[in-house]
């Protein structure tokens, strides 16, 4: 059913070229470039001090003026104050006025805008009505819990109808089942309005469940934008590929369309870099098989032995010592079905499309 | 005698002497005070007439109206010299930061009436100043005329309570705070009105009620400025001159204990619910930025006027007591050390008078203080609760009051072996002074205290020592450095109290140095000698104010060490 109030203007695009943002001397980003695409729901994952949250500030006109362009929509608005973007932004602390109920935290942004009061109540019930706080319109922030808040939260930022969204770290003082539930409401609430929407995470099981896209962000640089499973499958680099989960990395090299590697490890990678220095798998895409089980197929398979066997539930991580790597091997567990034994002699099965060879 | 000291009612016992002890000097005194305002003065029924008296007459209500009044202006003139300088320090990357911390400091190591005469010589109608400007334009600024005076003096010794409240109130302030106005479209001074404000507002209520009370009890500023006809020297007028059966005394008494409490109660309203310290990981205070080169000279220039101004009293008396006469001139004739031998001649009896009192009374405080603070926070003893109120209770009754309260209650009070009444005897000035720095003592040993964990005391018992030497070992040298500091605070605030002390000087050779200041500074010969004198007493507050810092600084450091080590063993249980 169409909501006429709540109809947000069509979706915008955020286009970032060649940014640059030093604090004093302090470079805590550089040559940024990157492209939101309108109705996305984006996510900015890295590590604390990685210049993500710099990122999502500087498009909503916080910290130091940087150099390079933000376009939201086309607009150029990297010298615009804060106040005159229309970037609705929801705080990590959620930043709610403690003096104000709040119905009066959501209608600030509207009164601002000089909107007719009556338009101010509409709107403003209408908002709380989507995050489903209308009955605690009266409270004071401080009589909230912190799920309730967060709603205050985005019903305040999505009232003033902004061009783009932007969430910092958004789930991050919830606790653990909390964050699930909000996880879903962020996620469906970003769906139902349409809007451009950034987030930032250091989690990337946040990102990974929410985001259309990621951009990796580390020490600076932009290191990988892509889908959550192609980013996972396919990491430019050993940083993208261990943040975004447990990973064997054996070190090698690249020789006649061959990764080499000591223990006799031989991974045929036609495509990989000359250059290529490290051979990169999940641990769920090697297997280990029993040395006399060995069957045919188009993979290739080591000797090595179980040096430790995790039990971990859903699946068993076995350590397995080809030559002098230790490789992680992730197997389902299955009930009924023994685990193969520490110390026996096994096979590591690896298939060298499911593997990448990175330079760095 | 080991298991008598086990049991519970040693602490029992210590509590019924602090109870009696608060009894006699602090609820006794006061209950007295206010009967007798409600007393017929002849037949001793109770009565409202001495109320109507007061305000049938007209010089009260002229005392009453004045009183507001300059408290009023006083607020609104602290108010005006504070806020820019709290919000150039919160708000700015200022290099003259440092120059507005000293500046929220000077002013509060002199009290109020040992300037006074001095500013009249600078900045009266025929003070420096205004002989200046006649000279050089024809005009004169009435800056000391009259209520003028007072309020110019106390805004300027008193601004610093709302500087620092501020200050703090602005600092904690979450800067998302901000940034979420901004991000919704606000702005500039909409933004300032409707959250920075706000949010500030309890902090600067909380200062601003400290100041108006501050101003509405003071007898110093006003006597010496020669301005009677305000509330708290009228209640010194009536009872030093007619005597201490005048109603008029205890019905201003009356008043002015109200009107503590009501301004304690506003800015407890204020505060109440509103704990607006919203600062969050992340770090807190308003976004800063660097200013414009016009901006930095328009704020060096406000900060040097208001320096001007607040440094004017400590000058002032600084020329007074090396000058010969100083009399509708610029500066003094002449310069002399004259003063100060005169001083060390005849009135070394003012300085060890003080060193004395203060000496005892900040002992006590903190002895006092100390046993409160244990008894309310590590025993269950029933009723611990009202010893803390009760001694926090001395917070809303002004010196004039007290001291008229202990004249009425203990003047036919013979104390034993010395033969004279106690309230002539000068144990009682030491016991005033201990009644009136009681509440300061008290909240620097239980901060103190709070800072001990009761794991280091239930550690101590577990190896077999008892309270009496848990306490004695363990509480009360790791409290020591607050304990320390909240002693010298005691110790150089009551060195220069004057409203309870003046009312119960009895003798001049028992009269300590504010005291004396006063008498001298009622002469215009007593001036140089009484400035002389001012300056011991800013010297004193002076190295107490810096000593009790460097104790609370080292005990910051002291702790921060400890605290380490408490949060590995967290991380380890």
């Amino acid at each position: 059913m169409p909501d006429e109030t709540l109809a947000q203007p069509a979706p915008v695009e955020i286009r970032i070229e060649n940014l640059s943002i030093a604090f004093d001397r302090t470079e805590v980003l550089k040559d940024i470039d990157l492209v939101i695409e309108p109705g996305e729901f984006f996510a900015f994952l890295g590590p604390s001090g990685s210049g993500k949250s710099t990122l999502l500030r500087a498009i909503a006109g916080f910290g130091p003026r940087p150099s390079g362009s933000i376009r939201i929509d086309g607009e150029d608005v990297a010298g615009l104050p804060p106040y005159q973007r229309n970037v609705g932004m929801v705080f990590q602390s959620y930043a709610l006025w403690p003096h104000m109920t709040v119905r009066k935290n959501v209608a600030f942004g509207l009164e601002e805008r000089r909107v007719p009061a009556a338009e101010i109540r509409r709107r403003v019930d209408e908002a709380l009505d989507t995050v489903g706080l209308s009955d605690l319109a009266e409270r004071r922030p401080s009589q909230l819990s912190g799920g309730q808040q967060q709603r205050v939260a985005l019903a305040r930022t999505i009232v003033i109808r902004p061009r783009v969204l932007l969430l910092d770290e958004p789930l991050s003082n919830l606790d653990a089942n909390l964050r699930i539930q909000m996880r879903h409401e962020i996620h469906s609430l970003q769906r139902q309005l349409g809007l451009t929407t950034v987030f930032v995470t250091h989690d990337q099981e946040e990102a990974n469940t929410m985001a259309d896209r990621i951009a990796v962000l580390n020490d600076k640089i932009l290191q990988q934008i892509g889908a959550p499973m192609a980013l996972y499958d396919k990491p430019r680099n050993l940083f993208v590929a261990e943040f975004l989960g447990t990973t064997n990395a054996i070190p090698g090299a690249v020789v006649n369309g061959l990764f080499k590697a000591d223990g006799g490890i031989e991974v045929p990678a036609s495509n990989a870099p000359t250059d290529g220095k490290v051979l990169v798998f999940r641990p769920q895409n090697a297997l280990v098989e029993r040395a006399d089980q060995a069957s045919n197929g188009d993979v290739v398979r080591f000797e090595g032995h179980v040096s430790h066997m995790e039990f971990l539930g859903s699946i068993i991580r076995y350590t397995v010592e080809v030559g002098p790597h230790r490789v992680l091997v992730d197997e389902p567990h299955r009930t009924g079905i023994m685990p193969v034994g520490t110390g026996e002699k096994v096979l590591l099965r690896l298939d060298p499309a499911q593997t990448v060879v990175l330079a760095n | 005698m080991q298991s008598f000291i086990r049991t519970p009612s040693v602490a029992a016992w210590i509590a019924i002497g602090l109870a009696l002890f608060l009894f006699a000097f602090l609820v006794l005194p006061i209950a007295k005070v206010i009967y007798v305002a409600f007393q017929d003065p002849n037949t001793g029924a109770l009565t409202l007439v001495n109320f109507a008296d007061f305000f049938g007459a007209t010089l009260f209500q002229q005392s009453f109206i004045n009183s507001f009044y300059a408290a009023g202006m006083s607020v609104l003139l602290a108010t005006a010299i504070a806020i820019p300088l709290a919000y150039y320090t919160t708000r700015f990357n200022f290099e003259g930061s440092i120059l507005i911390q000293t500046l929220g400091i000077v002013p509060l190591i002199m009290p109020p009436f040992v300037g006074a005469v001095a500013m009249v010589l600078l900045l009266g109608e025929n003070g420096s100043v205004n002989l200046l400007l006649d000279e050089w334009f024809g005009f004169t600024i009435p800056f000391m005329d009259g209520l003028n005076g007072v309020i110019l003096v106390e805004s300027i010794h008193y601004f610093p309570f709302i500087l620092i409240n501020l200050s703090a109130a602005l600092n904690n302030i979450d800067r998302a705070m901000e940034e979420s106005a901004q991000n919704l479209g606000s702005q500039g001074a909409r933004l300032f009105r409707r959250i920075v404000f706000p949010l500030a507002m309890p902090g600067y209520v909380a200062g601003a009620s400290l100041v108006f009370i501050k101003v509405f009890d003071d007898i110093g500023t006003p006597l010496l400025l020669n301005i009677n006809n305000m509330l708290a020297p009228q209640a010194y007028l009536r009872i030093s001159s007619i005597g201490i059966s005048d109603p008029m005394g205890y019905v201003i008494s009356v008043m002015l204990v109200g009107f503590s409490l009501f301004s304690l109660w506003v800015s407890f309203l204020a505060m109440r619910g509103k704990d607006y310290a919203t600062v969050q990981k992340g770090g807190g205070g308003l976004a800063k930025r660097d200013m414009r080169p016009w901006e930095k000279t328009i704020c060096y220039g406000i900060i040097v006027v208001i320096l001007v101004f607040v440094l004017s009293p400590h000058i002032g008396l600084t020329l007074l007591s090396f000058g010969t006469v100083w009399s509708f001139s610029v500066v003094p004739d002449g310069f002399t050390l004259a003063h100060y031998s005169s001083i060390f001649e005849n009135a070394t009896s003012y300085i060890t008078n003080t060193l004395l009192y203060a000496g005892i009374a900040a002992s006590a405080d903190v002895v006092i203080g100390t046993a409160i603070a244990y008894l309310v926070w590590r025993t269950k003893l029933v009723g611990r609760k009202w010893l803390d109120y009760t001694a926090m209770g001395a917070l809303a009754i002004p010196g004039v009051v007290l001291g008229i309260g202990y004249l009425r209650t203990f003047h036919d009070f013979q104390v034993p072996i010395i033969d004279q009444p106690l309230a002539t005897w000068w144990v009682i000035i030491v016991i005033a002074l201990t009644v009136r720095r009681l509440p300061y003592a008290l909240r620097a040993c239980v901060a103190a205290l709070q800072q001990v964990s009761v794991m280091l005391e239930e550690a101590a018992e577990n190896v077999g020592a008892t309270k009496a030497t848990t306490v004695r070992r363990i509480v009360v040298p790791l409290m020591s450095g607050g304990i320390m500091a909240g002693f010298v605070t005691s110790f150089a605030t009551a060195s220069v109290e004057l409203s309870a002390t003046i009312m119960l000087v009895s003798q001049e050779s028992d009269a300590p140095l504010a005291a004396g200041i006063y008498e001298f500074m009622q002469s215009a010969s007593g001036r140089g000698p009484g400035a002389a004198l001012g300056m011991f007493a800013v010297v004193i507050v002076g190295l107490g104010t810096y000593l009790s810092h460097l104790l609370i600084e080292r005990g910051k450091r002291e702790r921060e060490a400890v605290a380490i080590v408490a949060e590995e063993v967290k991380f380890h249980a």
